[in-house]
């Protein structure tokens, strides 16, 4: 009995645990003080309406995402990161991912993150959506378009 | 004191993006790759944050402002229509192409990749796009 839970609680990954908690923290906070939803997409799409009053603290957390990163260098060593995909890759992702997040409203934080935490429905389809396009998109270029192309 | 809880809780946001793993392009196609060599750890990340985000939420309801005093902005739209899935199934493809979506790809730009910086310059572009195609109506 002991042995078979050691086993389950070994596969959990606990840094990805550890992780998503600070980031419903992150997601508790800017609710709570400022009455806000932690999606990315939509904090960085309303820059573009302008409007006056509604761009500081849009900026300010755009800033402490990319902040991140340093912070968490002058005190530990960033994991590894593999980017392969090419540039022209990268560049019709990108395309993509800002497009279809606006179009949808949201992304993996909006909907994926706080539209669950709010169990709401159109959350829930979005997220089942993005979820599924995601394993199709990578079934195809890793075991069709290779396998066709190797 | 609303810049500084903003800045705070994107900077905390961040630190629990590589915390978790997710600032790695490849283990978000690791979870994306169902056939493949599969590694669940994307869900356990969800599963965490939404575990926090259901006590937050719980409390957010039952407030008509926030702790600053700012009104509560909690979506009220409720209709599944046909923007919602044909945004998330291009959403989802270009996910699925890179590995990225927009938290990460801003964490990334922070460590210095060139990668990052592109994808999300592309991705500025497609919002810019959206918008334009918005305006025009």
């Amino acid at each position: 009995m002991g042995i078979s839970v050691n086993i389950y609680l070994d596969s959990i990954p606990w840094h990805a645990v550890a992780g998503g908690l600070v980031i419903g923290i992150a997601v508790t906070l800017l609710l709570l003080f400022n009455g806000r939803i932690a999606g990315i997409s939509g904090i960085i799409g309303g820059l573009y309406r302008m409007q006056r009053g509604d761009i500081s603290w849009r900026m300010a957390f755009i800033s402490g995402l990319v902040l991140s990163a340093v912070i968490w260098k002058l005190f530990f060593i960033l994991p590894e990161i593999h980017i392969k995909a090419s540039y022209t890759v990268l560049a019709l992702a990108g395309l993509l991912v800002g497009y279809g997040t606006r179009l949808g409203s949201g992304c993996t934080s909006g909907h994926g993150v706080c539209g669950l935490s709010r169990l709401s429905p159109r959350s829930i389809a979005a997220t089942l959506v993005f979820m599924f396009a995601g394993f199709a998109t990578v079934y195809w270029v890793r075991h069709v378009l290779i396998a066709q192309s190797g | 004191m609303i810049n500084f809880m903003a800045l705070l809780s994107g900077l905390i946001f961040g630190l629990g993006i590589i915390l978790s793993g997710m600032v790695n392009p490849e283990i978000v196609l690791a979870f994306l790759d169902i056939t493949g060599n599969w590694d669940s750890s994307l869900i356990w990340v969800m599963a965490s944050a939404v575990a926090v985000g259901l006590i937050a939420f719980a409390l957010a309801k039952k407030r008509k402002q926030s702790y600053l005093g700012s009104s509560m902005n909690i979506p009220v739209a409720t209709k599944i229509d046909q923007r919602l899935f044909l945004g998330s199934l291009v959403f989802g493809i270009g996910w699925g192409m890179a590995g990225i979506c927009p938290g990460p790809a801003l964490v990334l730009v922070g460590t210095g990749s060139h990668e990052a910086f592109i994808f999300l310059i592309a991705m500025l572009l497609g919002m810019g796009v959206y918008e334009t195609m918005q305006a025009r109506g």
